[in-house]
């Protein structure tokens, strides 16, 4: 089932869309719980038994979710819980307790939709680049169509209940993930950060909470989901981002005016090092990475395209390896398949 | 404890975090914390929100709003501020008056103004206490104030359309004329979200209400 999500790739990782250069994805996410159950933490295993039904029986008459694969988390094995989380699809929070959990993946990977989570669903859309509007017009269409055959529990007052106060309201995350490289290298990230976080937004790193942002990538999202509408909420991240976009951009044109041979130097040796390497960890392949996809950017890097980067970046990691091989592997058997597979995809 | 940053001052400010079953403990003086402090921010959860700041609208009455309980899923407003999650979407209602404003330090506002439920299973829709299907909670009635009920006697009964109501003193008194001008103030209150304010009136309504009553 999940060996067919391995051969195709995330609409999120495609490369295209509006900026995509600088923001590699966009995300939306909608929390929202039905009224008869109480939160999962709270739910006896009965009520998380029967939410998990509800919740499943409506996703099986849904239009939109006509071809997708509906998960559940206990049927799987660790490693696959990885490679889910790995892609994306799910949370750390889904893994830990597996029982009753489960996730839908939509065709292509544009829709997941999590049961049973920190609130009864939480129905997430990717896109490719920058494309909130798309996203949140997708995941809006899905909230609709859900809500006709389940009663999602609505405040007059205070909107969508939510099992923690921080996503009541509209219980909406926007949240774009951005590759930053210029801005690290010119130290100016940090300033930006604090601009950021002072504007009511959250930065994290790939892999959401508590992760360092890693390869230069960082995921950007609004923290305030009551006192605004939907619309509202997007048009303030937007200007957020198209700012922040602006200045990687000036960073980027200055790094390549003022240290021309040092920007060119770093590109190419990272390039060198994928191509050339027989034992790579993780952490290394993801730095190096975010050299390469700025050399793709500034076009420093001919006839290598932005999704087969991308695609690296996801496909590198522990789960994904061990997926591709089809048995689990040590560290040091990794670091040889991981080299094994970037010599492949960058044709050397 | 001396700063584990600077090692030069005493530390005041201890953090301990927990990722991936890590714990992490940082003791920090004032200057550090406050250097350190929008790192931090971000790992803040809502229950060290709840927990550690002192919330200066709940003085008075925490101690009695901590033993509020759900009548739904039997949450404890003490438990809720432990775990940082609400039980059910029923508790809403319970906590209604301490959630308030907590909602308020969080968003800046607390009040929806985004999506509203269209489909077909928008039993949902109403007060956070109306059950699906009790009908008469869940019209248009739904109350967009705060119950302003004691707090035992919420314990009791998690929806505001089971409090006692203060029945009105017949018109044209001079006791009416105060009681009159009370319930305007009320309002108002209410509308500026002075919960504080809005309870201390409340009560005075009361003492008021049973005035009359011996008078008459």
């Amino acid at each position: 089932m999940i060996d067919s999500l391995l051969s195709q790739t995330s609409e999120w990782l495609r490369g295209t869309g509006p900026n995509a250069d600088i923001v590699m994805s966009s995300r939306i996410r909608l929390a929202r719980n039905l009224k008869p159950y109480p939160f999962s933490h709270w739910a006896s295993k009965k009520q998380e038994r029967e939410c998990l039904k509800a919740v499943h029986d409506a996703i099986l008459v849904s239009k939109n979710l006509k071809k997708s694969l509906f998960i559940f988390m206990h049927d799987i094995s660790d490693l696959d819980k990885q490679f889910l989380l790995e892609r994306h699809l799910i949370s750390r929070e889904h893994i830990l307790h597996p029982e009753f959990k489960a996730v839908n993946v939509s065709e292509r990977e544009i829709a997941s939709i999590m049961v049973n989570e920190e609130d009864h669903l939480r129905i997430q859309v990717m896109q490719s680049g920058f494309n909130l509007q798309e996203g949140w017009k997708v995941a809006d269409r899905l909230e609709d169509e859900l809500a006709e055959t389940l009663p999602f529990a609505f405040d007059n007052k205070w909107g969508y209940l939510t099992a923690c106060p921080t996503n009541t309201g509209t219980g909406l995350r926007a949240s774009v993930m951005l590759h930053l490289p210029a801005l690290v290298m010119t130290k100016q990230i940090s300033r930006v950060i604090q601009a950021i976080t002072k504007l009511g937004m959250v930065v994290r790193g790939l892999y959401g909470e508590g992760t360092d942002a890693e390869g230069n990538l960082f995921q950007i999202s609004n923290q305030i989901t009551m006192g605004q509408t939907e619309a509202e909420t997007l048009e303030h991240i937007e200007g957020i981002i198209r700012q922040l976009i602006g200045h990687e951009e000036t960073a980027r044109k200055q790094l390549v005016k003022q240290n021309r041979d040092l920007v060119y130097d770093k590109i190419w040796r990272a390039y060198g090092t994928l191509k050339n390497s027989f034992i790579i960890t993780s952490k290394e392949t993801i730095h190096l990475l975010s050299m390469v996809r700025m050399g793709v950017d500034l076009g420093v890097i001919p006839n290598l395209d932005r999704k087969t980067v991308n695609e690296l970046f996801i496909l590198t990691q522990p789960a994904h390896l061990q997926r591709m091989e089809g048995k689990l592997l040590a560290q040091s058997e990794r670091d040889a398949k991981r080299a094994a597979i970037i010599r492949s995809r960058l044709g050397s | 404890m001396i700063c584990d940053v600077c090692a030069k001052q005493k530390a005041t400010v201890h953090l301990t975090e927990i990722i991936n079953d890590q714990v992490t403990k940082l003791n920090l003086c004032e200057y550090c914390a406050k250097k350190k402090g929008s790192q931090m921010e971000q790992h803040f959860g809502i229950a060290d929100l709840l927990q550690g700041l002192a919330d200066p609208s709940e003085k008075g009455f925490s101690g009695s709003a901590a033993k509020i309980k759900c009548v739904s899923c039997g949450m404890s407003y003490d438990e809720f501020k432990k775990i940082g999650r609400l039980g059910c979407a029923q508790c809403y209602d319970a906590f209604r008056e301490s959630l308030a404003p907590l909602l308020k330090r969080i968003h800046s506002s607390n009040t929806h103004t985004g999506k509203q439920p269209k489909g077909a299973a928008g039993s949902g829709r109403g007060s956070a206490g109306a059950h699906s299907g009790s009908g008469a909670a869940s019209s248009a009635a739904a109350p967009l104030l705060p119950p302003l009920t004691p707090l035992s006697e919420t314990a009791k009964s998690s929806t505001a359309s089971k409090q006692k109501p203060i029945s009105e003193p017949i018109a044209g008194t001079k006791l009416a004329a105060e009681f009159q001008q009370l319930k305007q103030a009320l309002r108002k209150a209410i509308d500026g979200e002075a919960y504080e304010e809005a309870a201390q009136i409340r009560d005075r309504m009361r003492q008021l209400e049973a005035k009359i009553k011996k008078a008459a």
